[in-house]
């Protein structure tokens, strides 16, 4: 790399240093000492991220941080290995939140994750009992003092039986402390902050809820104080069992086991919840296919995904196509006023539009009810048939630019000559379209319409902020209505309504994922075909 | 319109061949005209509407005034000027480095001959065909964890988000340019390599000054498609202070009927119009671009 150039003299020494001082100056020194910087802060974050994962032990994580970091070091600091030096930083961006979250997503769609099912199962059974829990009727008064220590609050307690001093979180069972004491009760402990009284009557809605475990069998109960002052014990009306495996309701001896489902269940089916996660096999796709009330919208979005894509595809193009044969004519004054004029809706952003349309299209108040339709109450958004249509009329207005310019790139791009040879072939001015621009005009568009139909097919942003997928289908058990394509339906079914259903929700990304790589399979090797025509 | 003064000053017959030649066209793009401008005006004329309700919009430029633009610059409950300074930073650093991820890899890709070169190009371009919105569970569900482990990059971070968003840094941009890269001749590679200069320096003091016009338009479309952006970033992003302007005034406008619809008629105004600038000031590049990279294999 550096001694290329051979010197046509022998150079004198003080020549020689002073070509030594530029090139350290300037030259591959320079960019070294960058590089080993660079390298140096990426090792400094792994070394980081390696002890973190150390404290949490999570030794699969850490391996692939330490695997990953070593990579990095051999692959900068090694003379070869050029293409890998630029595709490093990138690719590991597009595995860890693309591929990943790809694959992630393929493994969300086997378990019931969600609302009610998205912890261990030792956290599920804490969690039942703590929320089953009743106060104990004849329980001792436990005297306590609430202490706080980094905005973490604690009951030091004071056992009547024994004088001893207790101290308990909301996570940390009750342990023995040494106490000062004042009056028999504990009042105070090193490195915990005792709240005054004044301070604990304002913190009563915090205090109801915290329950601190007597011991660390869940069975044994709690212990709550309400008012900060006076403890009673709490013991769950639920009792697990852990040589069973079973959740028993003391009250009507209802007995609850793990039926492999992720949740205790009781012999006629009874589910209690909060369950947690577990693999369940093709449950969430068999649930897709067969039950009616998932099945019907499903059905009824897909086709309509269809139909939105295909024709924002073709009304946009169309429109922008015309456009472009009306101002591709030399002739045509204030020519640029109006293409200016004609791409303002795509430098619009996108979802500023679809929420102005909205505002626009309201049956009561909008602008085109009142003023254009002179006070008529046509439900543009509200009509199973009329939101299609305006879903379609409002992408037509956002697409129609980007098309128009793309053609008019395109109908430029096409030698005149063609059109000459054309004429004197006797063509009329429709068959030279037909039969020369359209193709030629097509190799160029092609990839651009396919890119634009999987552009619709997923565009979340119009439907969620024009109509909000609505109006909603009546009878079905997941929150999606008429106007709902499949990927604001993942949205919804994972992120709104009372269920979270991840689970669920990547089940349908499953089924997505399928028809798009289908659809992008077929089309690049359309787009290759058309390709070779050029 | 205009076609009947014409008519009387030109007579029938210049008439009709003006009209078949060029007036209908005129008339075309000006009914077309008005399609486009019509719900840019009104909500220009909403925004300078003093009134706050959406029927209050209705009548066009009926009065004007900077009430409603004061208003959502001072709203407590809808921090305007700090979503609009969120978007800035995100969408900001995301376009960057998303040019620069993408550059590099089109570099090693237009420059260099390597095994897998092939494949990996068309690996990259079809999992770019899965939108990450797609993975949007798992993405929540990874930010969740990690930020258990590095709350610096968890939910409700912005440097989680960008880290998201760089995701897609490789792609279509990436593609994009690597059709721009392959318009420079190899010769200029090879005569600074003789020169003596290393990859890493022809790469940076050669290349990217030649390519910058395609990095202009990747780093706009990147920086509009992150200011576009919904979905991760409502997931995402939680508390009202951390939020973009899209997820921002979204929930203001949640319900139309209800909402201050001049403020939020303002913040819109405030919030393209830079971008429209940017926009019609780039539009040549981007068209270029867009199809020059479409038809270069």
């Amino acid at each position: 790399m550096t001694d290329t150039a051979e010197p046509t003299a022998p150079p004198t020494t003080r020549q020689r240093q002073a070509a030594k001082i530029a090139e350290a100056a300037s030259g591959p020194i320079g960019w070294t000492l960058l590089k080993i910087l660079l390298l140096a802060i990426v090792d400094a974050i792994a070394l980081y991220a390696a002890y973190v994962l150390f404290t949490h032990q999570e030794w699969l994580v850490l391996g692939i941080v330490v695997v990953v970091a070593a990579l990095v070091n051999w692959i900068y600091f090694s003379r070869k290995r050029v293409p890998a030096k630029y595709l490093t930083p990138g690719i590991i961006f597009l595995v860890v939140f693309q591929v990943f979250t790809l694959l992630y997503t393929g493994y969300i769609g086997f378990t019931n994750y969600g609302t009610g099912h998205n912890g261990t199962k030792e956290q599920a059974i804490s969690s039942l009992l703590a929320s089953a829990q009743e106060r104990v009727e004849d329980s001792p008064t436990y005297p306590v003092t609430v202490v706080e220590q980094f905005g973490t609050y604690g009951l030091l307690v004071t056992d009547p039986d024994t004088g001893d001093a207790l101290l308990g979180t909301a996570d940390q069972p009750l342990t023995e402390v040494d106490a000062e004491f004042a009056g028999g009760q504990a009042v105070g402990v090193d490195g915990w902050t005792t709240l005054p009284i004044a301070k604990v009557f304002t913190l009563s809605a915090e205090l109801e809820k915290l329950s601190v475990p007597f011991s660390d069998d869940p069975n044994d109960g709690s212990l709550r104080a309400p008012d900060g002052q006076k403890g009673y014990l709490y013991v769950s009306t639920l009792a697990y069992d852990a040589d069973a495996d079973t959740i028993t309701d003391t009250k009507n001896g209802t007995v609850y086991s793990d039926l492999g489902t992720g949740a205790f269940t009781s012999e006629d089916g009874e589910e209690l919840l909060p369950g947690w996660q577990t693999t369940v096999g093709f449950d969430n796709f068999v649930r897709a296919i067969s039950d009616q009330s998932i099945r019907g919208p499903l059905i009824s979005v897909t086709v309509w995904t269809f139909v939105f894509a295909l024709v924002s595809v073709a009304s946009t193009f169309f429109l922008g196509l015309l456009l472009a044969l009306v101002f591709n004519n030399t002739r045509m004054r204030f020519r640029n006023g109006y293409r200016i004029i004609l791409i303002l809706p795509y430098a619009f952003p996108a979802f500023l539009s679809a929420l102005v349309w909205a505002g626009m299209m309201n049956e009561s108040f909008g602008f085109i009810n009142q003023v254009l339709f002179g006070g008529a109450e046509i439900p543009w958004l509200t009509d199973p048939v009329l939101a299609k249509v305006s879903v379609l009329l409002v992408n037509l207005w956002l697409g129609f630019p980007y098309m128009f310019l793309v053609c008019m790139g395109a109908l430029q791009g096409i030698p005149s000559d063609v059109n000459e040879a054309a004429v004197m072939d006797g063509a009329n001015p429709w068959q030279i379209f037909r039969r020369i621009k359209l193709p030629l005009l097509l190799v160029t568009v092609a990839p651009l319409l396919i890119s634009s139909f999987a552009f619709n097919f997923n565009n979340f942003n119009l439907i969620y902020m024009l109509t909000n997928g609505g109006p909603r289908f009546d009878d079905v058990s997941i929150p999606v209505g008429h106007t709902d394509i499949l990927i604001s339906m993942v949205y919804k079914v994972a992120f709104t309504g009372q269920n979270r259903d991840y689970g669920l929700a990547s089940a349908f990304t499953i089924l997505i994922f399928i028809v798009v790589a289908t659809i992008s399979i077929i089309s690049f090797r359309k787009t290759k075909a058309l390709e070779e025509l050029n | 319109m205009s076609t009947d003064t014409v008519v009387s000053r030109r007579g029938r017959r210049s008439f009709g061949a003006w009209f078949a030649d060029t007036g209908w066209r005129h008339l075309v793009a000006i009914v077309v005209s008005v399609f486009a401008l019509f719900p840019l005006l009104y909500v220009l004329s909403a925004s300078l509407n003093p009134r706050g309700t959406l029927t209050g919009s209705n009548q066009l430029f009926s009065a004007i005034g900077f009430d409603s633009y004061l208003r959502i610059l001072s709203d407590p409950q809808a921090p305007y000027g700090l979503w609009f300074l969120n978007t800035l930073i995100i969408a900001a650093i995301t376009g960057a480095a998303t040019v620069f991820l993408g550059a590099l890899a089109a570099y090693a890709f237009s420059r260099m001959r390597f095994t897998g070169r092939r494949v990996g190009l068309v690996t990259i371009v079809v999992v770019q065909m899965f939108p990450q919105l797609l993975a949007v569970v798992a993405i929540f569900l990874l930010m969740s964890t990690l930020g258990d482990w590095f709350p610096a990059i968890g939910l409700n971070t912005h440097t989680g988000l960008i880290l998201v968003y760089l995701g897609g840094a490789l792609g279509v941009n990436t593609y994009l340019m690597y059709g721009f890269f392959n318009t420079l001749p190899i010769e200029l590679d090879e005569a600074a390599r003789i020169d003596g200069a290393g990859h890493a320096r022809i790469f940076f003091t050669m290349i990217l000054p030649l390519v910058a016009p395609i990095l202009a338009v990747v780093a706009l479309l990147s920086f509009i498609g992150t200011v576009n952006e919904y979905v991760i970033a409502s997931v995402m992003l939680v508390d009202v202070d951390k939020q973009t302007l899209v997820v921002g005034l979204t929930k203001l406008v949640a319900n139309p009927r209800y909402a201050d619809w001049s403020a939020f008629s303002a913040g819109a105004v405030m919030a393209a119009v830079p971008v429209m600038i940017l926009f019609l000031f780039l539009q040549k590049y981007i068209v270029g671009g867009l199809t020059a990279g479409a038809t270069k294999g």
